[in-house]
């Protein structure tokens, strides 16, 4: 209990901090922080999917841009305000998961991870080729969100844009996972055919847990499309997708803390990574603009693959870790399987 | 031009990168047959044989069978290397562990061409002469026809490789009972090293082939997504599956391409596996996994 009420005291604060930096730090840190936000609702969302359920998911840039389309459309075409154009948007993004998920998910084995990769080219070419919605190539323009006399177009206000559903969404991750369906997700990703015998509806659930995870790519999504107020399809390609697994798996699978600290380290990591190539760019005849897109790839890459080989469980073990060295505090339940050799 | 003459054009052209699909295919199957793993670099590993041919052919003016050969020995390398460094620490983990980290590996490959070579597109020399054949009145490109050619030789010499060689008698004893075939003395985790090196080198000539039909850009390596099509059309774990479905699925992007307008052709495979996924999930050859709980 006292774990809890601990943990609870540093998310109020955490959160508190986290609505009052605007007022404090410099335009440059806003903007990071905004992207932040979008990024931690997305990592929470493929979190559910990967890190709760065990379930792969790659087409997660995909249904974020079906997010920011959709909310694209309904605040350009419809006229709908933010506040509802934002929400239909994640709808429209589960929706369509369902729809691709569902064949995949009646059936046991990596079959969701080929069907969430072809929704992903499949949805891409959408993007490019059914002008009348998406606007092509050009993609959509969209004015700064407003509502209640209130323009969303300073960097502060567009922070709070964000950084609000991105608390109040991490929240609800956090306490679905001591809710039964919560529960559900876990026994699956644990052990399927136990959590079958259990008498949770392998099928339902784990299609739940799809939609759910799509839900929240769609909302960053179409939080990004106010954010940069234009949808492209560029913006939700394969690499998004793969952003977003490197986010899960270096912040830790499994723990929305976690998705915190990955979401951070990951929007961190590019404009440290320019850094880097401007300094290195001093000595070396570098073209650097060509060379950041590529290097963020391998390193995207190779931050996944040294996670999943030496830390499986990311960031937030490696902290809870060295907090417990100094018996801060108790040793935190161990997950099973993300740990435990386990046979196909 | 009559439309059966077009119908057969396209036909012929799409079997012939089908081809080039199957050979993909098969290099993917070995890998999955053998160790259970989802191989999702299998496409760039493919990019990078490529290059290093470019490399030697192009750069240091190498003959092409010399340049093809240090290709191979070089994809084989980094397959070992891949195999030695990655799944082998990673075998026990989850399936989904190892799916990620098998992407990781196609993302640094990929990112690793695009930073040393640019993303300029690189002609390949004329490997395969480009003089069109003609059956009849039917014109096809020269370099696909020779291009399928060569696969077929290939898969041959795969299948018999499987078939009769001991190494490959031994892979397919690991693919059916990897417990049973460690009892009897099978070097499984040799088997495992061999598989990679093999569908490294598989995909080394397949990407040649595939780079000197268009050209080489550090995203060759998505006909090896394409291929998954082709995978789960013939079913995971079938030789014979894969050779038709690449060949069926090469076919459909021709048919897509004569007959549909836009540019559907580039997500034909995706919609054949959604649909297949939808109708058959296990293949068309493929075996419904028995399990014991």
């Amino acid at each position: 209990m006292r774990a809890t009420r601990h943990r609870r005291a540093l998310a109020a604060v955490l959160a508190l901090l986290a609505l009052l930096l605007p007022l404090y730090a410099p335009t440059q840190w806003i903007y990071l922080c905004s992207l932040l936000a979008i990024n931690v609702i997305s990592t929470v969302g493929l979190n559910i999917v990967t890190g709760y359920t065990g379930l792969l998911s790659l087409g997660h840039g995909a249904f974020m841009g079906v997010g920011a389309y959709a909310t694209g459309y309904f605040a350009i075409r419809l006229g709908l305000p933010f506040y509802l154009a934002i929400p239909l948007g994640g709808v429209v993004a589960a929706v369509l998961g369902l729809a691709f998920g569902l064949p995949s998910l009646r059936i046991r084995g990596l079959y969701l991870v080929i069907a969430t990769l072809s929704a992903q080219f499949i949805l891409n070419w959408v993007f490019n080729n059914w002008t009348e919605v998406t606007g092509g190539l050009n993609g959509l323009s969209l004015q700064p969100a407003a509502a209640f006399g209130v323009v969303f177009d300073s960097d502060a206000r567009l922070y709070f844009l964000c950084a609000v559903p991105a608390i109040g969404l991490s929240l609800f991750a956090a306490n679905l996972f001591r809710t039964r369906v919560g529960r559900a997700f876990i026994a699956i990703r644990e052990r399927d055919r136990t959590a079958e015998v259990l008498g949770i509806s392998l099928v339902r659930y784990k299609l739940a847990a799809f939609a759910l995870g799509s839900f929240y790519a769609g909302i960053a999504g179409g939080l990004m499309a106010y954010f940069f107020r234009i949808v492209t399809p560029g913006q939700y390609q394969l690499d998004v997708s793969v952003f977003f697994l490197a986010a899960v798996v270096v912040g830790g699978m499994g723990s929305i803390a976690g998705s915190l600290l990955g979401a951070a380290f990951m929007t961190l990591l590019p404009e440290v990574l320019r850094l880097l190539l401007d300094v290195v760019g001093q000595f070396f005849a570098l073209r650097a603009a060509l060379i950041l897109v590529p290097l963020r790839e391998t390193v995207f890459g190779l931050l996944l693959i040294l996670f999943l080989i030496y830390e499986p469980r990311g960031l937030i073990r490696l902290l809870r870790r060295v907090l417990d060295r100094r018996g801060a505090a108790p040793p935190p339940p161990l997950i099973a399987s993300l740990s435990s050799k386990q046979t196909r | 031009m009559s439309g059966l003459q077009v119908f057969l054009e396209y036909t012929l052209a799409g079997i012939a990168t089908g081809g080039v699909y199957t050979l993909v295919g098969l290099g993917f199957v070995l890998v999955f047959k053998a160790s259970g793993v989802f191989n999702f670099a299998m496409g760039d590993m493919m990019m990078a044989g490529a290059y290093t041919f470019y490399l030697c052919a192009v750069v240091f003016d190498l003959h092409w069978a010399v340049a093809l050969l240090i290709a191979v020995v070089f994809s084989c390398a980094l397959a070992w290397l891949i195999e030695r460094t990655v799944l082998r620490r990673m075998m026990g983990q989850p399936v989904i562990a190892v799916v990620m980290a098998t992407f990781g590996i196609g993302f640094v490959l990929r990112g690793i061409a695009a930073i040393a070579f640019g993303s300029e597109a690189y002609q390949l020399p004329a490997l395969l002469p480009r003089a069109p054949f003609f059956i009849g009145d039917i014109m096809l490109p020269g370099k696909s026809v020779r291009g399928f050619v060569l696969t077929t030789g290939l898969c041959g010499a795969i299948i018999l490789f499987l078939r009769y060689s001991r190494a490959g008698i031994a892979l397919r004893a690991t693919a059916a009972d990897q417990i049973t075939a460690y009892a009897m003395g099978i070097n499984v985790r040799r088997v495992f090293a061999l598989t990679w090196m093999a569908a490294a080198a598989i995909g080394t000539v397949a990407g040649v082939i595939a780079a000197s039909v268009t050209s080489l850009t550090p995203d060759l390596g998505t006909i090896g997504l394409n291929v998954l099509g082709v995978v789960i059309l013939g079913g995971l774990n079938s030789v014979g599956g894969v050779i038709v479905a690449g060949l069926f699925i090469g076919w459909l992007e021709a048919m897509t391409a004569a007959y549909l307008p836009g540019d559907i052709r580039e997500i034909t495979p995706y919609i054949a596996v959604l649909a297949m996924l939808m109708i058959r999930p296990y293949g068309l050859f493929g075996t419904r996994p028995v399990e014991r709980i």
